[in-house]
């Protein structure tokens, strides 16, 4: 059951991709969809009657399709593992995958690679899923880089467009450089643990139950576990944008706006935190490893947030803010809150999904325009759109009750009130997270009163801009009033709204009277950090429990059995406390942006937010620059042309001068030359046989 | 008679046939393109009956056995002991394979040449027969027959009918190999005769080597191993000798490219492992650090400069610099793991870059330019083509479920699990070659099918034709199949890679 939820996508792909061509629009979105449909009510038929039904603690399904490699002692199959945390996945990834499906077949009509278009997103769907359910880091791997492919595929989607194809090209050597630390660690893996399994095998068990049964005295245990942790941590760098890698996901904004909501907000840039949740077990081991995860993603997010502040282009604010937000999932990871850190995913895939369809739907109306500079006053035009991005910009800057609200406060508090990190740390990063908070509020209500309040400032020049004309058909050429998308394209934004208002409340914490099922329902397959300085007991060996299909297998996260409720003690009136100051940062935030903006929708931006801190620039001076000149300067022209050349043509000068003497013996036939070296052969031959034989 | 030995000489019936036909059956009256038409079609059907015939091989194979098997032996030259001695192994079955599969593509990819076209075919066919004898000998006089008689239809076919700058190219290649191949000969004679003078055979030879039956003086095996090594090295080609490589590529016509490409270069590696590890372990040991340096400095090199070349396919050649880099590295890992990825990555190779020299061949033959500044957007001209040369770059840059990422994947974690001293350390810096592969060959894709058209020329250019498509469907197809399901290749190889990495493991143990 579980390859067919990874499956249905492909056979769509590969229907599509071999007859799209000669398919109408309609057929072609419809098996799009459908293929992702059947995805979606396969996952949530098991995860509802399969999963759940299971013991709290065992709630583990595996499915093995084929053994993929298997060498000497190493082995990685395609093999599936569905377990809380990537039940939590699929349910999310099929879902808003559907949406988005649905939304495209409008947003894409009339284009002529429609098609390919969705090819490519069915493909992505089949390797995304492929990603959270493999039960080994290799095959996890294969979806990792698969969806990699597919990011690149459909940024690049605009063949012709020069920026669309550079791009496109940058994403993917951005996460390969991820994918580099990601490979050296499942290297690691191996020879450290000889499996690269999160479930066991015969009776090898799983290499997180072994890192989980680690004593973490050892040093060598510390050196190891850190080493993994961190270049895990550089995969999801890349994959999941964050400093210094995340250069990639602004510019990816040039594919089509639906792949940007799925591929470049909701799903795959989340696949960093699902390794992390994933290895929770190893990272969990190092608290170096968990400090530079913290520090890491604290940065990003402010970074993004200010350069957030400052864009113009609608889809790059929202683009900076799905980098900071990542940023925030991190920093969650970092101080041992990674099941808060999921939540943020889930409700981050809901509400930054939402705006980007919702961007997609105002550029869409308004014609292919995405500068907020040029647009104003669109909420008389395109009501739907409107409320229904409203609710979005509430839940992204944390307004109460709604979903980002409660995952973002409690990685607010759980920064604030982190054990796993040196003292005082945890207080400095949650300032800066509440900062970004406050920020986010900021960038958020300035994009939205640019774009939906005030006055239009459009009419005159709005229309096809040179670089983004070319991909829509005819259909969208015509020039007049901004207009409110089709229904295809406002259901699903509908949809995305009240999963961004209600979806919160999976997850409301204890002390808001909630009872948190979110934490509850992850909690046990997800490791936990031992308290600074109190790591002295090893941690339990996990218990082995069979699989409902019998396997022996021991759990995914070993340290199931680790404490639970550490964070009982926790003092209520504080946690509400930092509610409360969360609450008045949103509305800060968003007082703040409407009194400016709404003054003055043009006002002028610093020059060096507006040029994102010019990375892009140093990094193509430092990096990039150097790396070419060495290579033709140094490299080729001087090492392979005149060092080895010069002296292989040296050599064969000076044998020519020499046998300027044997001239006569050089017919130019090569046969004369193959029997003269035959010939030589038989006469040394004979001598040594000669020897030999004496 | 037997299956490898009719296998292996039926390339040169072939061209037998050819030159009779030329002489004796062809009709009067044939027009020279209607000759020429006959001598394709001939040297299409024996290599395709070739490849058949080499198929037949798989269902005798026993993947348990390690030694060669379907073996034909016959006395040759009594007095010295040469036998003519033919089989196969885990090692050469898909060598062998490999290269039976890439002939036909080599011939279909040549369709155009119209210059001496009986004289090409030959020299093919010719090839094809040396190319196979060297994978199934086991016999080291016979292998080096064999190994010398690839050489003269390579040179022919890039002195002939390569580009501009042929002869020079052509002449490169043919100094630089046998520069390589006599120091080798003086080696296989040395090694004779440490034998007892009295046979060639290689498997005798390594077991009594193995054994201790025979002890080859101290001083002089380190110069053995590395004349056998400095053949092997130039062949591959190693750096820093790896610069025939390009000048051979670029000059070679098409076919020229994919087999030099495909084929040759794997008698280096494959000579590698079945002569230098097995005869010489002790000195592989401890040779092993420098020369997996030298193939990670060829990895990053090799991809360095692959990453700024102007013309395609000395781009699409120094980045076989780098892949053979990973081959060779996993030789020297003496791991399971990266002993049998360097084997498949060996395979990986020949489809991946046949391919991405097929591809390139394509638009040359239109536009007569491999300039990568020439082209510009032909994604939406050819959109076919397009997408496979994306499949075929994205192989070669080794993307998870293509070929090239197996290969890859278990050299690298072979290595980084070896005990050859700084192992792991040159792991990390070989897996760098993983980055910049997708550097130069992305860059590439960008450059010649991504962006605007911006030149006239461009915009006219016709898709693939039947027999393009043809010749480059097979590969793709393969390509895929090899990186889903690879354990349908490297089952049969176990056993053999294993008895060569035993007897290089043995040395450590005593």
């Amino acid at each position: 059951m579980l390859k067919w939820i990874v499956l249905a996508p492909l056979i769509g792909a590969i229907i599509n991709g071999f007859f799209g061509k000669r398919l109408g629009e309609k057929l072609i979105g419809l098996i799009a969809s459908a293929s992702v449909a059947v995805s979606a009510v396969l996952a949530f038929f098991v995860f509802f009657t399969k999963l759940l039904p299971l013991p709290v603690g065992e709630r583990l399904i595996t499915e093995h399709f084929f053994t993929w490699i298997k060498v000497g002692n190493f082995q990685a199959d395609f093999a599936y593992l569905l377990d809380p945390l990537s039940g939590i996945y699929i349910l999310f990834i099929t879902g808003v995958g559907l949406l988005i499906h649905i939304y495209a077949t409008g947003y894409m009509h009339g284009d002529p690679g429609y098609y390919r278009f969705f090819t490519y997103l069915n493909l992505f769907m089949f390797m995304m899923l492929t990603l959270v359910l493999a039960d080994n880091l290799l095959l996890l791997f294969v979806g990792w880089e698969g969806v990699g492919l597919c990011s690149y595929l459909l940024i690049g989607y605009y063949i012709r467009r020069q920026e669309a194809g550079d791009a496109a090209k940058k994403a993917f050597i951005t996460n390969r450089i991820g994918d580099f630390g990601y490979m050296i660690a499942m290297f690691l893996v191996f020879t450290t643990f000889g499996t690269i399994s999160f479930v066991a095998k015969g009776d090898v068990p799983s290499f997180l139950t072994q890192a989980a049964a680690l004593s973490p005295e050892a040093i060598w245990t510390f050196g190891t576990m850190t080493a993994i942790a961190l270049l895990l941590f550089v995969g999801a760098t890349g994959k999941s944008a964050q400093i210094p890698l995340f250069v990639w996901l602004p510019d990816a904004m040039a594919g089509p706006t639906p792949v940007s909501a799925l591929i470049h907000a909701a799903t795959m840039v989340t696949a960093g935190v699902y390794l992390t949740a994933r290895c929770s077990a190893v990272v969990v081991k190092s608290p170096t490893a968990m400090a530079v995860m913290a520090v890491i993603g604290a940065a990003t997010a402010i970074f993004a947030a200010t350069i957030g502040l400052a864009q113009n282009d609608i889809k790059k604010v929202l683009a900076y803010s799905t980098v900071s937000q990542l940023g925030y999932m991190f920093l969650a990871c970092g101080v041992g809150a990674i099941t808060a850190g999921v939540f943020h995913v889930v409700t981050h895939a809901f509400f930054k999904a939402l705006l980007f369809l919702g961007s997609g739907s105002v550029i869409h109306g308004m014609h292919e325009e995405q500068d907020i500079r040029k647009m104003g006053g669109l909420k008389k035009y395109m009501p739907i759109t409107f409320a229904t991005m409203m609710a979005g910009w509430l839940a992204i800057s944390g307004f109460p009750l709604l979903s980002g609200f409660f995952s973002k406060d409690e990685i607010l508090w759980k920064t604030w009130s982190t054990e796993s990190l040196p003292h005082g740390w945890g207080k400095f990063l949650w300032v800066i997270a509440a900062l970004t908070a406050l920020l986010t509020a900021i960038y958020m209500t300035r994009m939205m009163v640019m774009t939906f309040f005030g006055a239009s400032r459009f009419g005159k020049a709005h229309g096809h801009d040179d670089h983004h004309g070319d991909h829509h058909g005819d259909d969208h050429g015509h020039h007049g009033d901004p207009h409110e998308s089709p229904a295809v394209m406002w259901i699903p934004l509908a949809v995305l709204a009240v999963l961004s208002i209600v979806g919160g409340f999976i997850g409301v914490p204890a002390a808001l009277g909630g009872s948190n099922h979110f934490e509850h329902f992850l909690e046990p397959v997800i490791a936990h950090v031992a308290p600074a300085g109190e790591s002295a007991h090893a941690l339990p060996v996990a218990t082995d429990h069979g699989t409902p299909h019998g396997a022996p297998a021991d759990h995914v996260a070993a340290a199931s059995a680790a404490p639970a409720h550490a964070d009982a003690h926790h003092d209520v009136g504080t946690e509400r406390l930092f509610t409360v100051i969360s609450v008045l940062l949103g509305f800060l935030g968003i007082g703040i942006g409407a009194a400016v903006w709404l003054k003055n929708p043009l006002k002028p931006m610093s020059k060096v937010l507006e040029n994102k801190y010019y990375v892009d620039e140093i990094y193509e001076t430092t990096v990039i620059q150097p790396l070419e000149h060495t290579s033709r300067d140094l490299l080729w022209k001087v090492v392979d042309v005149r060092i080895i050349d010069g002296f292989v043509n040296g050599a064969a000068r000076t044998f020519a001068g020499l046998s300027g003497i044997l001239r006569h013996t050089q017919s130019g036939y090569a046969r004369n030359y193959a029997a003269v070296i035959l010939i030589g052969a038989i006469i040394i031959i004979g001598y040594f046989g000669f020897l030999a034989t004496r | 008679m037997n299956l490898i030995t009719i296998t292996t000489f039926l390339p040169l019936l072939g061209a037998v046939a050819l030159i009779l036909h030329s002489l004796f059956w062809a009709a009067r009256g044939t027009s020279k393109e209607q000759l020429d038409n006959q001598y394709r079609w001939i040297t299409l059907f024996f290599t395709l009956v070739t490849f058949v015939v080499s198929l037949l091989i798989l269902p005798g194979f026993d993947s348990s056995q390690a030694g060669p098997q379907m073996t034909q032996k016959v006395a040759w030259i009594g007095a010295l002991g040469v036998q003519y001695f033919v089989g196969i192994d885990g090692v050469t079955i898909w060598l062998v394979i490999l290269s039976t599969f890439l002939m036909p593509i080599a011939v279909l990819a040549s369709w155009n040449v119209t210059k001496r076209v009986r004289e090409y075919m030959v020299f093919m066919l010719i090839l094809e027969t040396g190319m196979l004898g060297v994978f199934v000998s086991f016999d080291m006089f016979l292998f080096y027959l064999f190994f010398e008689v690839t050489l003269i239809p390579m040179y022919f076919l890039i002195g002939v009918w390569g580009g501009e700058r042929r002869i020079y190219a052509a002449v490169k290649f043919f100094v630089y190999t046998v520069v390589g191949s006599l120091l080798m000969l003086v080696a296989i004679i040395a090694v004779y005769i440490y034998n007892g003078a009295t046979t060639f055979d290689i498997i005798e030879i390594t077991n009594n080597i193995a054994t201790g039956a025979t002890i080859i003086p101290a001083g002089i095996k380190f110069w053995l191993w590395a004349a056998f090594a400095l053949a092997f090295f130039i062949k591959v080609p190693l750096f820093p000798l790896h610069t025939w490589l390009p000048d051979a590529h670029v000059e070679a016509p098409t076919a020229g490219s994919i087999i030099l490409a495909g084929v040759l270069l794997k008698m280096g590696t494959y000579g590698l492992m079945r002569f230098n590890l097995p005869l010489f372990p002790d000195i592989s040991q401890k040779a092993a650090p420098w020369v997996m340096a030298l193939a990670v400095v060829g990895i990053i090199y090799g991809a360095l400069v692959a990453m700024i070349q102007p013309d395609m396919k000395k781009l699409v050649a120094y980045s076989s610099v780098s892949h053979l880099g990973f081959v060779v590295l996993g030789i020297f890992s003496f791991t399971e793991l990266g002993m049998q990825g360097a084997l498949y990555q060996m395979l990986n190779h020949g489809i991946s870059t046949g391919a991405l020299f097929l591809c390139v061949g394509i638009i040359y033959e239109r536009r007569h330019t491999r300039l990568i500044s020439e082209y510009g957007g032909l994604a939406s001209v050819m959109p076919r083509y397009s997408t496979m040369f994306i499949i075929v770059a994205l192989s070669s840059l080794g993307l998870p479920l293509l070929n090239g990422f197996v290969g890859e994947f278990l050299i690298l974690i072979g290595t980084f699990s070896s005990t050859v001293p700084h192992a792991k350390l040159l792991t990390v810096f070989g897996a760098t070659g993983v980055i910049l592969s997708a550097v130069y060959l992305l860059w590439m894709l960008q450059r010649v099918l991504f962006g605007e058209i911006n030149r006239q020329e461009n915009a006219e250019l016709e898709e693939m034709n039947w027999r393009e498509k043809t010749a480059l469907i097979p590969l793709v197809v393969l390509a895929i199949i090899m990186g889903v399901g690879p354990m349908i290749f490297l089952r049969g190889t176990e056993k053999s890679v294993n008895s060569i990495r035993e007897s290089v493991q043995s040395i450590v143990k005593r």
